[in-house]
């Protein structure tokens, strides 16, 4: 009686891990981990071969993004940086304004083919990359850019602490820069921030991998006096009990 | 009534006693046995080891293609790329010998796991820049099926390096060959270093170089569980023992010169188990000692270095422990969230430590200070005395700080030129040394690692050209000094 009954399970089991090629192995959410053992977990225990073909699929997906981050700088001699930036952008699925024209999306991509070589001299100033799948190597293209003003990675699954160390070529020009909602962004990356010193506008709402961020904001306002930081809340992270939480901003905090 | 309750309950109790007496005269004795016989009855079941007279899984296999002598960052480095090279899957058998599975003297764990790209050799440089790469896509290199990812917690904050009138020319120069290698590293004057780090007192400073990408500090410890784990997914075997003896054939060949030279080749590696005296023979094809601190000791365990002084036989590897103390402070006025890893010109280094104003440092001590190696216990006067002062000088907000705790490791100490130790020895045939990096092995361990399998598997050098590490050169006297130790 119990051998078909664990039977079942394992095939409920397969039906429920259907999306396990969708989940990148660097990006696999810790939680999914404490989900009981599915059937493909069972076999590769006991199959080399099912374990190979897991691991090959792996490495298939993290190849998938190298090669959308491949580097366009080989084009820059031909057609300018800020041309192969935006390219690279609206690639990737992002969008682009250039200097005094209106947004650029995937959507108009065309339009942006047909016309580019307007754009040749004109510097682009904002970039909305949320969403991307941009990682260290494709900033490589982005930092092409030289004049940039606003720069948005919000919910960006591969942006990390080493990306964010590698901003300080836009130091001179960047002025906003929204890293929302980034999974593996923390408080160490954000330390690296200082090397921009002419940001005005800076949002560290929502990341998971900051282990205190009311604290991370303090530190992170101390360290950048000029520039405006949204993002948590000064009692986020720390253990204030579900009664003694302000219900109204007027009253004064228990602590 | 209670009187015959209790009664009742009694003699039920005699009754189940009797029974019990009855069933098995001596429970644990026989418990015992059977257990034995299940697990007997299970190994002989499929799939299992069977040895009918003795159980041997304690034990390391009786012979191996390559056994690694020690199990810390640089012996495990090696395994992986080892395992990655070769050309057919499971076509070299791997074990890793490793004393302390705790890893309680471990250069590897007790390291504060720096990593930087300002040294003056363009090899280390180089080594260094490839482990950076290597640690940024750790979770593609050492991904696991079914595992959780790694997370390094690396800080990406750069080194600081602080030159004197005297060291600025130096300084200057070793920064044109990091460029040229690639390095990001930018030079600063000390107006510049007041402007961006206001907390630095810039007195005796004449220049700063500051690196801007890949260098900081990471956890080490995430890093050899992550090489461990991903080691044994590849079909590593391990075993926890010590390696007491080299058993070596030796040949004897002439030189075209009439030179008499004595090739030895190791044959047999006796692993002794730890806590008992039981060993292994381990029969073996190479052997690779990357023991670190005690990797002299290996050496000689091999017989090199026992020969007339001035021969090639004579020639020791100059590898030996030396204790370095790392202190950890508290201090509220302390460098912000920018601070990165500051190196005074006396050799002071200090780097903050999470967000609470901690901050970890340490000094080198002068050669003639060297502390014991014996053991791993704190000498904190060598704060007050040596380590405070430079830095409170350098960083005035340190005048006020409470020294919370502390801890020593060691170096291994590469005493001829503080360098590392790659590749064959030239007498003992297949002894690979992976040794004596003299603190900076963490960080260019991935590179070493890959080094030393394509010596193996190719027989020379292919991503990173280390033949200035070979052992020849303790023997030839060519020393490649590095200026820049920490």
């Amino acid at each position: 009686m119990a051998a078909p009954r664990t039977s079942l399970r394992l095939v409920a089991a397969i039906w429920s891990t259907r999306g396990i090629h969708g989940r990148g192995g660097a990006a696999t959410p810790e939680g999914s981990q404490k989900k009981g053992k599915t059937l493909l977990q069972f076999l590769s225990d006991r199959f080399y071969d099912v374990e190979f073909l897991r691991e090959y699929f792996l490495q298939r997906q993290m190849l998938k993004v190298h090669q959308k981050n491949r580097s366009f700088t080989h084009m820059v001699e031909q057609y300018g940086p800020y041309i192969v930036g935006a390219c690279f952008i609206l690639d990737q699925g992002g969008m682009v304004k250039f200097q005094n024209n209106d947004w650029i999306g995937p959507k108009e991509r065309g339009r942006f083919a047909l016309e580019f070589s307007k754009f040749q001299e004109v510097s682009v100033e904002a970039v909305d990359a949320s969403g991307c799948a941009i990682n260290y190597e494709g900033l490589d293209n982005l930092l092409l850019l030289r004049n940039l003003q606003s720069l948005s990675l919000r919910h960006c699954p591969h942006v990390d602490d080493w990306c964010l160390s590698r901003l300080y070529p836009l130091a001179s020009s960047l002025q906003e820069l929204s890293l929302a909602g980034c999974p593996h962004i923390s408080e160490r990356g954000l330390a690296c921030l200082h090397h921009l010193p002419n940001l005005r506008k800076l949002d560290i709402s929502d990341l998971p991998a900051v282990s205190n961020p009311g604290l991370t904001q303090i530190l992170m306002e101390e360290m950048l006096p000029n520039c405006e930081i949204l993002g948590a809340s000064w009692a986020q992270g720390l253990n204030v009990e579900p009664e003694e939480q302000p219900q109204d901003k007027a009253s004064p905090v228990h602590v | 009534m209670l009187r015959r309750v209790l009664r009742l309950a009694s003699g039920r109790a005699l009754v189940a006693r009797a029974l019990s007496t009855r069933r098995g005269g001596s429970t644990p004795d026989r418990d015992g046995k059977v257990s034995e016989i299940k697990k007997k009855i299970q190994s002989i079941l499929p799939g299992e080891p069977w040895n009918p007279l003795y159980d041997t899984s304690h034990l390391p296999p009786e012979r191996s293609d390559v056994v690694i002598v020690g199990g810390g960052v640089l012996g495990l480095s090696v395994a992986y790329w080892l395992k990655k090279l070769e050309n057919r899957r499971g076509a070299i058998q791997v074990l890793v010998v490793e004393r302390d599975h705790t890893y309680s003297q471990a250069s590897t764990a007790l390291s504060i796991g720096g990593i930087r790209q300002q040294f003056s050799l363009p090899e280390n440089i180089q080594l260094s820049l490839f482990s950076a790469n290597f640690l940024r896509n750790i979770n593609e290199y050492l991904a696991v099926v079914d595992a959780p990812p790694l997370d390094l917690q690396f800080n990406p904050l750069g080194y600081l390096l602080l030159a004197s009138e005297k060291g600025a020319a130096t300084m200057e120069s070793n920064v044109k060959v990091q460029r040229q290698e690639g390095a990001k590293v930018c030079l600063m004057s000390p107006e510049q270093l007041q402007n961006k780090f206001p907390w630095i007192n810039t007195k005796g400073v004449a220049l700063a170089s500051y690196g801007m990408e890949n260098e900081g500090w990471f956890d080490p410890w995430c890093l050899l569980q992550g090489l461990r784990r991903k080691v044994q997914s590849m079909g590593v075997l391990f075993c926890q023992g010590e390696v007491t003896r080299f058993i070596s054939s030796s040949s004897h060949m002439k030189t075209t010169s009439g030179k008499e030279v004595t090739l030895k080749r190791i044959y047999e590696v006796h692993v002794k188990m730890d806590h008992s005296m039981e060993y292994q023979p381990v029969e073996c094809a190479l052997v690779i000692n990357a023991a670190g601190a005690w990797s002299g000791q290996v050496a000689e365990l091999a017989g090199i270095g026992k020969g007339p002084p001035g021969t090639l036989q004579g020639t020791r590897l100059p590898v030996e422990p030396r204790k370095r103390y790392v202190y950890l402070w508290h201090c509220p006025q302390g460098p912000g969230l920018e601070a990165p890893l500051v190196t005074d010109m006396s050799g002071a280094y200090f780097r903050r430590e999470g967000l609470g104003n901690n901050y970890l440092g340490g000094l080198s001590p002068i050669e003639e200070e060297e502390p014991d190696p014996g053991n791993l216990e704190v000498d904190y006067d060598f704060f007050q005395d040596k380590v405070w002062p430079p830095l409170a000088q350098r960083v005035p907000a340190f005048e006020t700080l409470k020294v919370r705790s502390a801890w020593a490791g060691y170096y291994d100490y590469n005493t001829f030129d503080q360098n590392g130790v790659v590749g064959p020895h030239p007498l003992v045939v297949n002894m690979y040394f992976a040794a004596g990096f003299s603190g900076h092995g963490l960080q260019q361990a991935p590179g070493v690692g890959r080094a030393v399998a394509e010596m193996v598997l190719e027989g020379h050098f292919q991503t990173i050209d280390l033949s200035p590490f070979l052992f020849s050169r303790f023997y030839l006297g060519e020393k490649i000094q590095e200026h820049v130790i920490i």
